[in-house]
């Protein structure tokens, strides 16, 4: 069913009790044409855009807990698309040209709210990366712009600019159509946009091995929910991504993390943007429920723990308390981890593995919500065709053997 | 925050009295000039990046400053066992907790 005024009004004279579920809930049948492995925003984006763009009908989206429930869930929901490099521009913006349209495409309200993402520059270096990341930005056509701290803080009047404090701020870089978007609302609507274009979505179903035939080709998965065979799979599993490949025999650059977030308890509306700082180790923005979203670092050591140390979070808190002094008295409702699988260059996978029929989205690292329909967009291509179309090719799994590294991690320093 | 034991010290201390080094028993081949490129990818950047046991080098880098060996299961972050470096992996079956 669509959404619509006329329905919400229509449900609500019925007491809102009238509403159909939003997706099926069916049990897997023997084969189908395509499996994509990981049911979060990634896959289900994947799905539906293979969908929707490719008529691949007969597919599955095979999850081992509940749809959106890994990092899709746990993310602090920024989006914004300022990368330094060609590639990672046009992967990024792709994205956000996507986000742009995406509550109408999916008649589903992700809540994409265009605020301004602002990076602050602390040091010479901050200022030189930045500067560079501006012109590289505007060069792409995307749009960034430099801010002095008195613009900052006219955009940001929270913000503490004070000279004498640890890490003042002594410039800042602003993307005016980054923001944010409701992560939980973005699996929904995909989901249910998959759904209504045939695609079965199987949760509580975790993938357990994948079988190949004597080609060496992929020939099905085992699931929890028994042997269902396919010619292609698509691995989209973030944080277990190296688990999953080594089914097929596939090693992997990836290592795992946990990657920390907090959320504030709720209060009126008193940030009106993304504030980063990648020097201090910090980023918070406000959500609508009025909760200040607190976004921390990852830890030293790799981990599937899904926790993590809690000086981690005390650090970050040091730096928000300093940069937003408004904020210090503000009980932390909440703190959680998630698993963030990363590249040795900080940039995605999307490629083509060695086993034929295997396909790999991953490499995320600590920013991957913000790519979440274009990413989507390009995997359905690769999954549906086999090939990457242009905007995903310079992403492959074979760039760590040629050198061609598409290198954010020097460029971003340490939060994406 | 982990209880890291120093197999040098014979102390067990806070992490941030450490150094995380990455996954132990990657050796730099003898040769390089001899690898092919795959070959350096896999020492430069492939990863084990198990569910379960993991052999990790840490650094006791505010103590005595000595590389040594670590393992750890990767779901509970429990430290199982901690080992000089140069000597081989502990046969350990660390999955019952």
């Amino acid at each position: 069913m669509k959404f619509s005024a006329l329905s919400v009004f229509l449900q609500g004279l019925k007491g809102n009790r009238g509403w159909p579920e939003q997706w099926r809930s069916p049990e897997p049948k023997a084969a189908y044409d395509a499996v994509i492995v990981g049911a979060g925003g990634h896959g289900l984006a994947t799905a539906y855009y293979m969908a929707k763009e490719h008529g691949m009908r007969n597919i599955a989206v095979l999850e081992k807990g509940w749809l959106g429930g890994g990092n899709t869930g746990r993310n602090t929901t920024i989006v914004r698309s300022n990368y330094l490099w060609e590639e990672s521009e046009g992967i990024y913006e792709h994205a956000m040209k996507l986000w742009e349209g995406l509550s109408h495409e999916l008649n589903y309200n992700v809540m994409y709210s265009p605020r301004g993402v602002m990076m602050l520059a602390h040091n010479i270096h901050d200022v030189q990366v930045f500067k560079r990341h501006v012109h590289a930005n505007r060069l792409a056509g995307i749009d960034n712009e430099w801010l002095t701290p008195e613009e900052a803080k006219a955009f940001c009047p929270l913000l503490n600019i004070g000279k004498n404090i640890r890490y003042p701020v002594i410039g800042a870089s602003l993307q005016r159509r980054g923001g944010t978007a409701r992560h939980d609302a973005v699996a929904w609507g995909y989901a249910r946009g998959a759904d209504a274009l045939g695609v079965d979505i199987i949760q509580n179903c975790e993938v357990t091995g994948i079988r190949r035939d004597v080609s060496g080709a992929v020939a099905g998965v085992e699931t929890a929910k028994g042997f269902i065979a396919t010619k292609r799979v698509g691995v989209v599993a973030a944080g277990n991504t190296s688990v999953v490949m080594a089914m097929a025999g596939v090693r992997m650059p990836l290592e795992s993390y946990p990657l920390q977030a907090l959320v504030s308890e709720p209060v009126k509306p008193m940030m009106p943007c993304v504030v980063m700082s990648n020097t201090v180790h910090a980023y918070m923005s406000q959500s609508d429920k009025g909760e200040l979203v607190i976004g921390a670092g990852t830890d030293a050591y790799t981990s599937y723990s899904q926790t993590g140390g809690l000086h981690i979070a005390t650090h970050t808190l040091d730096a928000i308390c300093e940069l937003f002094p408004a904020v210090r008295r503000l009980r932390m409702l909440r703190n959680w981890g998630g698993i963030v699988d990363v590249t040795p260059d900080r940039s995605p996978i999307i490629g083509k593995t060695p086993v034929p029929g295997l396909f790999v989205n991953c490499g995320w690292g600590t920013g991957g919500f913000k790519a979440t329909p274009g990413s989507g967009h390009v995997f359905a291509h690769l999954v549906a065709k086999g090939e990457p179309e242009a905007i995903a090719a310079p992403f492959t799994l074979d760039r760590f053997r040629t050198g061609r590294l598409i290198d954010e991690a020097a460029a971003a320093a340490v939060a994406h | 925050m982990l209880l890291i034991r120093c197999p040098y010290c014979e102390m067990d201390r806070p992490e941030l009295e450490f150094r995380y080094g990455g996954e132990a028993h990657v050796a730099r081949p003898a040769d390089p000039m001899a690898t092919t490129d795959a070959e350096w990818a896999e020492f430069l950047y492939f990863r084990t990046n198990p569910r379960g046991l993991h052999a990790e080098r840490w650094r006791h880098i505010n103590g005595c400053g000595r590389f040594f060996n670590c393992l750890r299961d990767t779901v509970s972050d429990r430290i199982v066992t901690t080992y000089k470096a140069g000597t081989p992996r502990p046969n350990i079956d660390g999955s019952a907790s």
